[in-house]
């Protein structure tokens, strides 16, 4: 008796909440579906409030830019913190920000930068010397009280371990700012204008420590206001900020990590904004009206690596045979939605030091037959072809495209295997050598071409775990890369650069497949957006209707 | 019975160490580890050794074990190795979610899985019974990725009647106190919000209750079919007892056993993070957490994670055992 009568007010709570849940679907039933979608929205921000809502798929790991290294964090860090130098909003050349000018001794080794007055941070403060200084030193030194909050990676990563390369940074005035470095570095500046290195205000960092990741304060051109992980970063305009005012109030970024949902959010209205477009979606956008699509300028690099330390890819004979037998055209037609140039480099076209007189290897399958049989294998041979578990800006299919490969290498008799991992262990594997070809590829870090090929394809990164997965050796590039490190001229740099890369397209390591330019879908109501090649831009000059 | 219950609560320690060690073991037996994990492909022998020398990750297995128990043991589940949060936090701003999300599913689950399997039992190899113990089936073996997306297209794009995903309208501001949000808009008497976050519960809740609906409903006719054929049953019709009365009073309560035990392991199991409708719908829960973590070789979020679902689920079977005697005084625990 006692559980009947508590289940009968069990069930009544339940019907009452149901009664609930239906009644709040219920409701707007009577009005049309995309007024009762905006209602929401209005009912908080004020109308003429001007919001705009990116869809993305992933969360920010942290908003402390130095110790990120994901995209999805770098894009919301950008737009809240400023560097002393920035890049140029459609390309990688260097231009001031909190620093106005900066120069650089003969020998490389001193710059020194004249910073920006009156300008504060979110939190009040005032930005000067000090505080570049209090940054720097917490980026680079182990020992700093404030080098918490993670690993600093990307300092290490730039400017070679902590301290690396700066041997002090020190405030001369309090708007200027010395760095010594013990050796020259052509790759200084360009470096420095990294999303990484946003200067923050010390105040912050010493309030938050450990916690500064989720408290973040820069001078950038939007504030912080809240993060509910996994689901919503919000920033507003900063109405103090130092250079044009951003046109939005709000800016918000939302995880939808689904790509189908992603897309259905935006055609019914939820966000304005969205990346991660899969290629069989593009034509469904591009043939709306109410969408427009943008395509992020190339800064990267999808690649077929061919281990040359195992047989018979020690051969370039067969390395030159594989780059003939794949026909890269249809690939990138089938599988990119057309999104990407044919690639005949390891680096991007945009790239400066890019060679345009290097001839691509032409698919001939005649061709790379008759080469397979001069190194001694007229009826082909068995191998591996691993293909990436994960869609990446540089292939955005990968499986598929490994099939493809798979068929045109079937053509001139190599069987190969497909082989997948998780993404994690499919990394950790091909660092370790343990393919024979792997899919792979590249996402430039500072527009340089030295962030290309001494990373990708110098003798000094194929030990393992490695980042030239083709395990590829050759002194004289070596030589070569080694130079325009520490070369200041960039004209003498592209040249360098230029001869690389014909020794690259001789010994064939890798088949250089792709270009790609990943698509960015916006309402038509979306204006000023500017996607950059590093893939990622701060939204000041964005605008909504 | 409170004897019983604390010493069920006891067995929960050998339980949880079990686990701990068997989801420590797992997570560091699988190739790949957080350094590779968190470089991708800017991976450098000198940023891996670093990462594994700061994150502890190059010392003994036993010896991160231990250094792992003895954080847990003072409350500290440490912090995520990906983005250097500290694990609890973590947790806090997503299991809310899931609990939100489990609840209305099983809400969702339990009124409509029982009362169409009281209904088909009563009138069993009716239209009904058909009808429903078809739907039943198909609920069952229905993707929900595919379920989830064809909701979102149908009522979220085609007829514009519910957001398609997340928790809440981003625009809108809710003070948050539990992060369920629903419980938060009653507590601070926002209506726009609470109303808005319904909205967004009911097409994961449908796409999630899905399963245990129908298990539900098999559960429920099965067991009360098997009831109504007793003789207590045939002896109450002899006595002139309505139907309904019958049905609910008698057979219902009789047949309530099973069916208890499917509600109880399925609000287990959902509470464990359901990754697929998590994903789908944008909802920011433990299973899609867990399922990054894992991805990312996050070891401190997993083993964490695990940890908490293990815990819930043991909570969960403990009160499912404590109900069962509610339900059937014969059940006694001394």
């Amino acid at each position: 008796m006692k559980f009947l009568h508590n289940k009968r007010v069990l069930t009544l709570v339940i019907l009452l909440v149901f009664s609930v849940l239906v009644a709040g679907c219920g409701q707007d039933t009577g009005s049309s579906g995309t007024e009762s979608k905006d209602d929401g929205g209005q009912q908080a921000a004020a109308p003429s409030e001007k919001v705009l809502i990116w869809g993305r798929g992933g969360d920010s790991s942290g908003l402390d830019p130095a110790n990120v290294t994901d995209g999805e964090s770098a894009k919301v860090t950008i737009n809240i913190y400023d560097g002393l130098v920035k890049y140029q909003r459609d390309s990688t050349e260097v231009a001031p920000a909190l620093a106005v000018d900066w120069e650089t001794s003969e020998d490389g080794k001193t710059w020194t930068f004249n910073l920006r007055e009156g300008v504060k941070f979110h939190d009040g403060t005032d930005f000067d010397a000090d505080d570049v200084v209090f940054n720097f030193e917490r980026w680079m030194n182990e020992d700093h009280e404030y080098h918490i909050g993670g690993t600093f990676d990307y300092w290490g990563y730039m400017f070679g371990g902590y301290p690396g390369v700066v041997e002090s940074v020190t405030a001369v005035d309090q708007y200027t700012v010395e760095f010594k470095l013990a050796s020259p570095m052509a790759t200084f500046i360009a470096n420095v204008a990294m999303f990484p290195f946003g200067i923050a205000s010390p105040e912050a960092v010493k309030e938050h420590g450990e916690d500064y990741f989720k408290n973040p304060v820069g001078t950038g051109p939007f504030k912080f206001v809240e993060w509910a992980p996994d689901d919503k970063v919000v920033l507003v305009k900063n109405e103090n900020y130092w250079g044009e005012q951003a046109k939005l109030d709000q800016l918000i970024f939302r995880s939808i990590p689904d790509n189908a949902t992603r897309l259905m959010e935006l055609q019914s209205g939820t966000i304005d904004i969205m990346d991660g477009i899969t290629p069989d979606d593009v034509a469904t956008i591009k043939n709306d009206d109410n969408y427009q699509l943008t395509l992020r300028p190339s800064m990267n690099v999808g690649y077929l690596a061919m281990n040359t330390e195992k047989e018979p890819f020690d051969d370039p004979k067969v390395r030159k045979a594989v780059n003939m037998a794949i026909n890269k055209k249809e690939i990138i037609n089938a599988f990119f939605a057309g999104l990407a140039k044919t690639a005949k480099n390891p680096l991007p076209p945009s790239l400066w030091g890019y060679n345009d007189a290097i001839e691509e290897y032409k698919f001939d399958p005649a061709q790379a037959k008759s080469l397979l049989a001069e190194a001694g294998f007229p009826n082909g041979f068995k191998t591996t072809l691993w293909a990436m578990p994960v869609p990446r800006p540089y292939f955005p299919q990968p499986q598929k495209i490994g099939e493809a490969m798979q068929a045109n290498l079937a053509e001139i008799g190599i069987e190969a295997e497909i082989v997948s991992h998780d993404w994690t262990t499919y990394l950790d594997k091909t660092e370790h050598g343990e393919h024979d070809m792997a899919m792979l590829g590249w996402t430039g870090d500072n527009g340089d071409p030295d962030n290309f090929l001494y990373v990708l394809l110098d003798k000094d990164n194929a030990v393992a775990p490695a980042g030239n997965i083709a395990f590829y050796k050759n002194d004289e590039l070596h030589d070569l890369l080694i130079e325009a490190q520490q070369e200041m001229d960039q004209d003498v740099r592209a040249d360098l650069y230029k001869q690389a890369q014909v020794i690259i397209h001789e010994d064939a390591p890798w088949v250089p497949m792709s270009h790609s330019t990943p698509p960015i879908a916006s309402k038509k109501t979306v204006s000023g957006y500017v996607p950059h090649p590093t893939g990622v831009e701060p939204l000041d000059t964005v605008d909504i209707q | 019975m409170l004897s019983y219950i604390f010493r069920r609560l006891l067995m929960i320690i050998p339980v949880l160490i079990g686990v701990s060690i068997l989801a420590f073991l797992l997570i560091h037996l699988i190739p790949g580890d957080p350094a590779v994990a968190m470089l991708g492909e800017r991976a450098t022998p000198e940023r891996i050794a670093h990462l594994e020398e700061v994150l502890g990750l190059d010392d003994p297995l036993y010896v991160q074990y231990g250094r792992f128990m003895g954080q847990i043991l003072q409350g500290d589940f440490g912090r995520s190795i990906h983005s250097n949060s500290p694990v609890l936090w973590e947790m806090g701003q997503r299991f809310p979610a899931t609990i939100e999300l489990t609840i209305a599913a099983m809400i969702i689950a339990i009124v409509v899985g029982m009362g169409a399997g009281i209904i088909s039992a009563v009138k069993p190899y009716s239209i009904f019974d058909h009808i429903s113990m078809g739907t039943a089936l198909v609920g069952v073996s229905m993707p929900i990725f595919w379920l989830g997306l064809m909701l979102i297209y149908l009522f979220g794009v085609k007829l514009g009647l519910l957001p398609p995903s997340g928790r809440l309208d981003v625009t809108i501001d809710l003070e948050t106190v539990t992060n369920i949000y629903v419980l938060d808009a009653i507590i601070t008497g926002n209506w726009v919000a609470l109303k808005d976050a319904l909205r967004h519960l009911i097409m994961p809740a449908v796409a999630l209750g899905t399963i245990p609906m129908a298990m539900i409903a098999r559960m429920t006719r099965s067991s009360m079919l098997e009831v109504m054929r007793q003789d207590f049953v045939r002896t109450a019709r002899a006595k002139g007892l309505p139907e309904k009365t019958i049905v609910f009073r008698h057979a219902l309560k009789n047949a309530f056993l099973p069916v208890l035990t499917v509600i109880g392991l399925q609000f287990g199991y959902l509470l464990g993070g359901a990754v697929m409708t998590e994903w789908i719908f944008s909802w920011p829960g433990i299973g899609r957490w867990m399922f990054m973590a894992i991805g990312a070789r996050d070891f401190p979020i997993v083993q964490g994670g695990i940890l908490l679902i293990a815990t819930v689920f043991v909570f969960v079977n403990l009160i499912v055992d404590v109900l069962y005697s509610y339900v059937d005084p014969r059940i006694r625990y001394d």
